[in-house]
């Protein structure tokens, strides 16, 4: 009675259980699975193009906010996504686990007995010329065949490693999958713009923006010290049809790992090993030197500012903030145009990429930058709405321009910009993964199991002799073309042995 | 940093390819005529021979047409859309020659001619572009070893695809008698896996390469790039595809029309995605 009250408990849950791991069910989710990635690639994502989700809703606000209700701009890390693929998971588990105790029982078991009617089987042949067993037995284990002799026959298979392949390779999906978790857990990622003749030195404040992992710890950062000695474009200028492409980025540095001072060049796909992580070239750009005095004639502002490229030839766009200048606050929005040319409507535009004609032209802005809120601003953004222009474009004056060295005044006795020389800057990433290396494991695990498993082919072999006959018969797993040309090979080697 | 371009070179690569299309176009027309009157005469016929002579021609001319691209650049040749199709194109004919040594399947020829052709008409019409030094992210060792795979995968794809249709015409009863001279749906199914089968291990192995490629050049072995999605879609298909010959009630038709939908991914992959999708791999160089 208890028994079948607590079984009919369990018939759900069994139930349940046995349509998950069923093949039908994995490849349910498999097609599932691809289908749910499609989003991803059509709508930004946060991960990949955060700057892509924010025009997203720029453009389209409403739309946005609907997409993003349903996750559309995380897809991988959705709710639903993952839902599919941890239940895809533990289908597989729960598919792959059952049948590895088979298989290990399979693998410690004799071959299976001879059937009593070897007609049936998917190969069958007689043979005219009397053999010995025992060479039969022989020669198949040569082949590599299990062997057992029954009595008036002998029972061969061989291509365990079929399955074997089969399982490993599932589970090597397995292990992926772990090593992505936990690897992903402890890494982190930050980044740093270093202008040439600047050192970065590894602790949290050192960074301009930084994604740990959950599991990441501050003291996992190891000390050292990076300096941007030299930072080196390479153009082509060999070829008309690729003038002004960059071939190479070159950034050199010097690594101080407080033991050892080392010079090293970090290139694209060739970042730099330092102590506990890895340190890529990411992006670059032109640092222009300025100096800014005030109406009382002290420095308001002096050193590189970062300017962001805009296009390919370099125009860059960059922006001052002076709030110490006196009488007034003072902003800069300046663009730098690293060979100017002269547009026919009168706009400055760059036609190489490379300094051959350096210009600044540079807005001005007085009053109040909007600093003291406590509201964190944007360093390449300058809010003008309490600010008034007192030279540009649209101003009272027009934008100041300045080469290389040129000192210029600020109109209403403002002051005076100064552009004392000009550096490059290297956005760098630092990066540490420690699952990635179990990732490849894995990986490669993967490809050579499911090399195993797709090309071995599982067979059983046998071969009775009888006072009236001798029968050959073979069978395989799934289909197998070259069967019974195996068997008729067989067939004529053992004839030739006896 | 001393790399020569040699476009005058490029342009005789391109008369090369050219050249290749013509042969192709011929030993189509031989293969359809073949095809058409197939049921009247014997298998072996002075069209059918013809043409598999053109065709081997076709290949020796499009091989030497894409190593000069290759020395135009002085690279490998397969760095833009229009590189990689001249050399999918180059992949697929290939395959096709050496598996013809292995098994008779003179009876696709028709698929794949007319395949290639309309590959290398895409390529010289709409792809062609100058010869370009390599931006910096590219240049790798990686772009040799996990392009030249993944192009090897697509062939394999590819054959498997025109297997697929003709096993979902001929199970249809449409032009009975033209596919009367085609092998039995067992046969032609099992040979569609055959051909999957390494496509799929070959994509696999481009999945990995990638991702190592990706740790080198964007600090991070995987994000989702679109063009690392659509990677990911597709091994997942053909994984399903796979799971689909294992699966009662889902071989045949049904497992046909999923290989038709990855390979439908793969050339997604290859146009849509590299002409139209926004991500890192800028590189269809158009
Ligand atoms: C992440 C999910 C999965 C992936 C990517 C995957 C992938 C594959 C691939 C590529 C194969 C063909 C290679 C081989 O035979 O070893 C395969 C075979 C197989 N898979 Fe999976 N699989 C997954 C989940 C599952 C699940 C959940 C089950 C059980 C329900 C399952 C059962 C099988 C079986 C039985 C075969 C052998 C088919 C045959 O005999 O040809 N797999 N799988």
């Amino acid at each position: 009675m208890a028994s079948s009250w607590f079984s009919r408990l369990l018939f759900w849950p069994r139930w349940f259980w046995r349509q998950l791991t069923s093949m039908r069910t994995a490849l349910f989710l498999l097609l599932l699975l691809a289908l749910a990635s499609i989003p991803g690639s059509i709508y930004p994502q946060r991960s990949a193009d955060p700057n892509g989700v924010r025009l997203f809703f720029d453009n389209q606000p409403e739309l946005a906010e609907v997409l993003d209700a349903i996750q559309l701009f995380d897809v991988y890390t959705s709710v639903w996504f993952s839902a599919i693929y941890i239940l895809l998971f533990v289908s597989l588990v729960g598919c792959v686990l059952p049948r590895t105790k088979v298989h290990l029982a399979a693998i410690r078991s004799k071959p299976v007995k001879t059937p009593e009617n070897l007609r049936r089987m998917a190969v069958h042949v007689e043979g005219q010329k009397k053999i010995e067993l025992a060479n039969a037995a022989e020669l198949l284990r040569d082949r590599g065949f299990r062997v057992q002799q029954q009595g008036n026959s002998v029972s061969a298979e061989k291509g365990y490693l079929k399955e074997t392949g089969n399982l490993v390779f599932h589970f090597s999906l397995v292990g992926v999958l772990i090593a992505v978790g936990i690897g992903g857990g402890f890494s982190f990622s930050g980044q740093r713009v270093l202008v040439e003749g600047d050192t970065f030195v590894n602790n949290l404040a050192s960074y301009d923006s930084i994604a740990p992992g959950p599991l990441f710890f501050e003291d996992e950062l190891k000390p050292f010290s990076l300096t941007l000695d030299d930072f080196e474009v390479v153009y082509d200028l060999r070829n008309r049809q690729n003038l002004g492409q960059p071939v190479d980025f070159i950034a050199s540095v010097t690594l101080d790992d407080g033991l050892n001072e080392l010079s090293d060049e970090i290139r694209v796909n060739h970042p730099l090993e330092v102590p506990g992580a890895n340190v890529y070239l990411t992006g670059n750009g032109y640092a222009p030197v300025v100096t800014l005095t005030d109406g009382e004639g002290n420095v308001a502002f002096s050193g590189p500012v970062v300017y962001l490229p805009q296009d390919g030839n370099m125009t860059s766009l960059g922006v001052v903030k002076a709030p110490d200048a006196i009488p007034k606050q003072i902003g800069l929005i300046s663009f730098f145009y690293p060979t100017v040319e002269t547009l026919t409507s009168g706009a400055y535009t760059s036609i190489y990429p490379d300094p051959i004609d350096p210009l600044l032209t540079v807005n001005v802005y007085a009053g109040d930058l909007g600093l003291d809120g406590g509201v964190p601003r944007n360093v390449f953004a300058l809010d003008v709405s309490n600010m008034e222009l007192v030279a540009g474009r649209d101003g009272p004056n027009p934008p100041l321009e300045l080469g290389v060295g040129e000192v210029v005044e600020l109109p209403d006795g403002l002051g005076s910009l100064s552009f004392d020389g000009l550096l490059r800057y290297a956005s760098l990433d630092i990066a540490y993964n420690p699952g990635g290396i179990w990732v490849l494991v894995f990986a490669a695990l993967a490809l050579v199991s499911l090399v195993l498993s797709l090309s071995i082919q599982r067979r059983r072999v046998w071969v009775r002799v009888t006072d009236e006959k001798i029968e050959y018969a073979a069978l395989a797993r799934g289909d197998d073309a070259g069967l019974e040309s195996l068997v008729l090979e067989i067939k004529s080697e053992i004839e030739e042995r006896s | 940093m001393n790399i020569v371009l040699n476009e005058p070179l490029s342009q005789l690569s391109l008369l090369f390819v050219s050249a290749a299309m013509g042969f192709l176009a011929i030993s189509l027309l031989l293969f359809s005529f073949q095809l058409a009157r197939l049921s009247q005469d014997e298998a072996d016929s002075k069209f059918e021979r013809l043409g598999f002579w053109l065709l081997g021609l076709a290949t020796v001319i499009l091989g030497v047409g894409v190593v000069m691209r290759g020395v135009a650049a002085n690279r490998v040749p397969w760095a833009n859309m229009y590189e990689f199709s001249i050399s999918g194109a180059l992949m697929i004919l290939t395959i096709y020659l050496i598996s013809l040594r292995v098994r008779d399947l003179r009876y696709i020829a028709t698929f794949v001619t007319g395949f290639t052709l309309v590959i290398l008409f895409a390529a010289v019409s709409l792809f062609y572009v100058e010869v370009k030094t390599l931006m910096p992210a590219l240049q790798s060792y990686w772009l040799v070893i996990h392009v030249v795979v993944a192009i090897m995968a697509t062939g394999f794809f590819a054959i498997a695809a025109g297997f697929h249709i003709f096993y979902l015409l001929k199970a249809a009863g449409v032009g009975e008698k033209v596919l009367s001279r085609f092998p039995d749906l067992k046969q032609l199914e099992r040979i569609a896996y055959r051909f999957n089968m390494v496509g799929f291990v070959a994509w696999s192995f481009t999945l990995i390469a990638g991702a190592i490629w990706a740790e080198r050049a964007w600090h991070r072995y995987w994000g989702w790039d679109t063009k690392e999605v659509w990677t990911f879609i597709i091994w997942v298909l053909y994984a399903g595809y796979l799971h689909a010959m294992a699966t009662r009630g889902w071989t045949g038709k049904r497992a046909a029309w999923l290989g038709l939908i990855g390979f439908a991914a793969v050339i997604f992959n290859f146009t849509v995605v590299n002409l139209f999708f926004k991500g890192l791999h800028v590189y269809s160089g158009l």
